[in-house]
């Protein structure tokens, strides 16, 4: 009898746990175990990332040729609404947490989170905030008025959010949905910080602990610092649209620059909340595929923390055309390049630990490689916008787009990629194709650079962004439909990502408990790791004590 | 060098020669390239753009370089023996030099950064100076020379400024609705205009032409349409249009029956409520001012060229030409759009 690999999948779980397969959904739906709620995550960002990414593309098919038709001004204003407002609160922070949630605890050698019926709460609410964003399409107006998302930009600005500019339901929806995922990654961020404090197995001091937990740690105090205000901002915002308050209702004298001052006093450090994970997965990955220690620990983990710090201090470069006056302005420059110092340090020390290394390149280090190169210029074009002149004539134009993308995509999804590579094996127990890795990498790669880098020259030719279409003659249209190009390959490349997971879910190699040979506590338990982890609580007496088992005659804890 | 024989690899070679090449005439016809500066505010950005530009390229050359050599030089080989690599854990005089080089770096970027920003922000305004308010509305500008009397829109015409007597235009700005941003970038760079506040900056093209841009804050439906335009004319020229520009409307139209009747039909239409046609009963403020409508080169702010044929389509259905527009469709037949047609296009 053949059967097919789902209804085999299924059998098995049938035979070997002898459950009905309700009973299978039941756990999942109830379940408070750290990797489970930390995999839930993950699949609910990758649909949403595959979501955004269609809204993407449409909007590229939309730019691709000027004075296109092939969207209304109103749906491709709700496109890019959607797709910033997507990626940003229902993809990277739930699939950054959720890689957290998984990993944090089994690299600390815990049981599980300090608050497991927290992290199932977090979660769900979270789940929820991106189903309330997306019913919109159909509540927003009734459900009779369909395609009445919110159309106000990822960033909202007032008075354009105020009930005179956009009446109708479509802001509350977005303003409900924030505000909810606001709620949730709070609780996830208090449950990471008590978690890394409070939960590390025996012998692992702080300064011991892997590089990933600490990003973490960093990330976490970020998000309370940063999402706070946003959420006391979303109510601001609802009582001025349902009592009459007037925070930012500028027709009754409130104040848009006091939403900005809001927004973006979450909205800079919320780039840290992102990046600072996709950090973390490189420290552990470059390492381990050089075969050496990572240059430079204290120092990493101080410009970490250092890097924490500065990022609250400089969201007004993005309000340098606002008006701030020279003193405002000369501020927030200084305070913005100064964070460039921290982030060099990153680079020449994960440029140091490659150095004298024996460099493997699997696909988890092609990505990582892709990230290093990747974010080097993310962080130049980051020191252009940060010089206030230059970006009187940049911001709010196609080169910031391109710019937020090399960080967003070019190191963060990167880094997050080469993260799935490594610990693919640890959670499935399988190891990914290492043919359709090296496809994916390549048409991602390729796809990257035509989409970003060419979306760099619009900008300079004074292409505004949230534009819905453009006339010929300025300089602009190759370039889009460049641009457009690279859109369909990196769509291609995440697809093949895609089916190297679940292809090789069921037909991968056998990965054993530490295929990579690396250091860590994750890679000591089985693959997949059983509830609770760890039958026996480890003791660690060194930054990696699987080296110190493997090579009994050097322990790194004669060094540190 | 001989020419290559296979196609492809003529393909490639040509390339090399063609990509600078389609660049170099991509910047060079963009009307609206940030390092064409033809004002001294965009002369300065660039000035300072070129600093940066070459600043982070060294850096990238250097970092990259390094990172690419490593990549290649410590790449594992099937020949290499199974031994660890040595374990290097740190060296603070090697991070101590990578911290300190690019404080100075910084240092330096800073203060001229700072120079760029006291040099356009905080320098006192000349006596020949020009003075504009701009009004931004969902999706049109208004334009007023207080002192001269003039009201217009969505085309902004200014002297040009010769370095031996400078004639800046100093623009205040605000807007009536949602935030909005003024952008030409070959003149400046963007100010944006907040209801509530109020802005300035000032241009001084220093030689004729049309200078174009757009708004550069997203505003609403039609924020992509809502384009700019400004007019730098010799000083003969700015006068000549601004004695035209005081004048009041057109009101005796003989020997045109058509602009006349016209005329009583846009005074007796909901017209009246939001345009203002000088010397007449329109006085509305919500949409543009239309006395010398006929004097501009376009309509709805740039994106429709003013032809009677547009004129007559823009009255008709507004939405049809500008999705998202705010001024409605009054709803006309046939007859009487003949009519305010004419008009329209009799008001120089
Ligand atoms: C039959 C009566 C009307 C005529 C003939 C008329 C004519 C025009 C014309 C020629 C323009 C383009 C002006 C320019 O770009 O400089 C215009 C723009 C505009 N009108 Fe009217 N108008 C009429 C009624 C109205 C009414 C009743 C409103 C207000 C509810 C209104 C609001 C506007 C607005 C907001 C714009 C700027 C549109 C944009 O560029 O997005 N108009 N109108
Ligand atoms: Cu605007």
């Amino acid at each position: 009898m053949t059967t097919t690999p789902v209804l085999e999948a299924i059998d098995e779980t049938l035979e070997t746990q002898g459950k009905p397969p309700v009973n299978v959904i039941y756990e999942w739906l109830t379940t408070v175990d750290h990797k489970k709620i930390g995999l839930m995550y993950i699949v609910y960002a990758l649909i949403f990332l595959v979501v955004a990414g269609f809204e993407a593309i449409l909007m590229r098919i939309q730019l691709a040729i000027p004075n296109n038709h092939f969207v209304s001004p109103q749906v491709f204003n709700q496109l890019f609404t959607m797709h910033g407002t997507t990626m940003v609160f229902f993809m990277g922070m739930p699939i950054l947490f959720g890689m957290g949630n998984y990993l944090v605890p089994l690299m600390i050698g815990a049981r599980d989170m300090a608050f497991p019926r927290l992290n199932a709460f977090s979660f769900w609410i979270s789940a929820f905030a991106g189903i309330l964003l997306y019913f919109s399409y159909f509540g927003a107006s009734g459900l009779y008025a369909a395609g009445s998302a919110p159309d106000v930009g990822w960033f909202a600005y007032a008075p354009l959010t105020s009930k005179v500019f956009s009446p109708g339901h479509s802001t509350d929806y977005w303003t409900l949905a924030v505000f909810l995922s606001g709620v949730g990654s709070i609780g996830t961020a208090l449950n990471i910080v008590t978690t890394i404090i409070c939960m590390r197995c025996k012998g692992m001091k702080m300064s011991r602990m892997p590089l990933l937990p600490w990003l973490y740690l960093v990330m976490s105090g970020l998000v309370f610092v940063a999402v706070s205000p946003l959420t006391a901002a979303q109510v601001m915002l609802t009582l001025d649209r349902y009592l009459g308050a007037h925070f930012f209702d500028t027709q009754a004298g409130g104040s848009a620059i006091l939403w900005m001052h809001f927004f973006w006093i979450f909205g800079h450090p919320e780039v840290y909340v992102l990046v600072l994970p996709a950090f973390a997965f490189a420290n552990e990955v470059i390492p381990v595929f050089s075969r050496k220690a990572m240059f430079g620990y204290p120092a990493m983990v101080a410009a970490s923390v250092a890097i924490g710090f500065i990022s609250l201090s400089v969201w007004a470069h993005h309000m340098f055309t606002v008006g701030m006056g020279p003193a405002g302005n000369t501020f927030f420059v200084f305070a913005t390049m100064v964070i460039s110092v921290p982030t060099g340090i990153k680079i020449f020390n994960w440029l140091a630990t490659i150095w004298g290394g024996k460099i493997i390149f699997a696909v988890p280090m092609m990505f990582m490689v892709g990230f290093l190169f990747q974010f080097l210029i993310a962080g130049l074009t980051g020191i252009m916008l940060s010089a206030a002149p230059f970006d009187w004539q940049l911001s709010a134009s196609y080169f910031v787009v391109a710019h937020f993308h090399y960080v967003l995509v070019g190191a963060i999804v990167f880094s997050l990629f080469g993260a799935f590579y490594y610990w693919y094996p640890k959670v499935t127990g399988k190891m990914m194709s290492d043919t359709l890795g090296k496809w994916h990498f390549w048409l991602f790669l390729i796809g990257f650079h035509l989409t970003f880098d060419f979306m760099h020259v619009p900008g300079l030719l004074g292409m505004p962004r949230r534009i819905y279409t453009y006339e010929a003659g300025r300089g602009w249209d190759t370039l889009n439909f460049i641009v457009g190009v690279g859109a369909i390959f990196q769509a291609a490349g995440t697809l093949v990502l895609v089916y190297n997971m679940i292809h090789s879910y069921y037909k991968g190699k056998e990965a054993g408990h530490d295929p990579w040979d690396a250091w860590t506590l994750e890679w000591s338990v089985p693959s997949p790791p059983p509830s609770y982890n760890f039958a026996i609580e480890p003791t660690v007496n060194s930054r990696r004590p699987l080296w110190d088992l493997k090579h009994p005659e050097d322990p790194d804890s004669d060094y540190e | 060098m001989t020419e290559p024989r296979c196609g492809f690899a003529r393909f490639l070679h040509a390339s090399t020669y063609c990509l600078p090449l389609v660049a170099a005439t991509t910047f060079a016809q963009s009307p609206t390239n940030i390092f064409d500066p033809a004002g001294t505010p965009a002369r300065d950005i660039f000035g300072l753009s070129m600093l940066v530009l070459s600043i982070t390229l060294v850096i990238f050359l250097i970092v990259a370089g390094l990172l690419l050599y490593a990549l290649i030089r410590f790449r594992h080989r099937s020949t290499d023996s199974d031994r660890e690599p040595a374990q290097i854990y740190g060296s603070n005089q090697i991070e101590l030099s990578w911290t300190v080089i690019p404080i100075l770096i910084v240092v330096t970027l800073f203060l001229t950064t700072t120079r760029v920003i006291l040099g356009t922000e905080a320098i006192p305004k000349p006596a020949s100076a020009m003075d504009v308010t701009v009004i931004g509305h969902q999706f049109w500008w208004e334009y007023n020379y207080p002192k001269l009397g003039v009201v217009t829109a969505n085309e902004l015409h200014v002297p040009i400024s010769d370095p031996a007597t400078p004639t800046p235009t100093y623009l205040t700005m605000s807007s009536a609705d949602v935030d909005h941003s003024f952008w030409i970038p070959r003149l400046a760079g963007k100010t944006d205009l907040l209801p509530n506040r109020i802005n300035t900056m000032w241009i001084d093209p220093q030689a004729t032409g049309l200078y174009l841009g757009q708004c550069a804050q997203y505003c609403g439906t039609q924020h992509a349409k809502m384009l700019l335009r400004v007019y730098a004319q010799t000083p003969q020229e700015f006068a000549a249009w601004i004695e035209q520009q005081k004048k009041p409307a057109q009101q005796e139209f003989p020997g045109n029956p058509a602009a006349t009747e016209g005329q009583s039909v846009f005074m007796k239409n909901a017209c009246i409520n939001c345009h203002t046609v000088k010397g007449t009963v329109a006085t509305g403020r919500f949409g543009p001012d239309l006395t010398h409508l006929a004097s501009r080169d376009t309509i709805a702010s740039g994106p429709i060229q003013n032809t009677p044929e547009n004129l007559r389509k823009w009255v008709e259905d507004p939405n049809s030409m500008k999705p998202g527009s705010l001024m409605p469709s009054m709803h006309l037949d046939d007859h009487d759009l003949d009519v305010i047609t004419a008009y329209l296009s009799q008001l120089h």
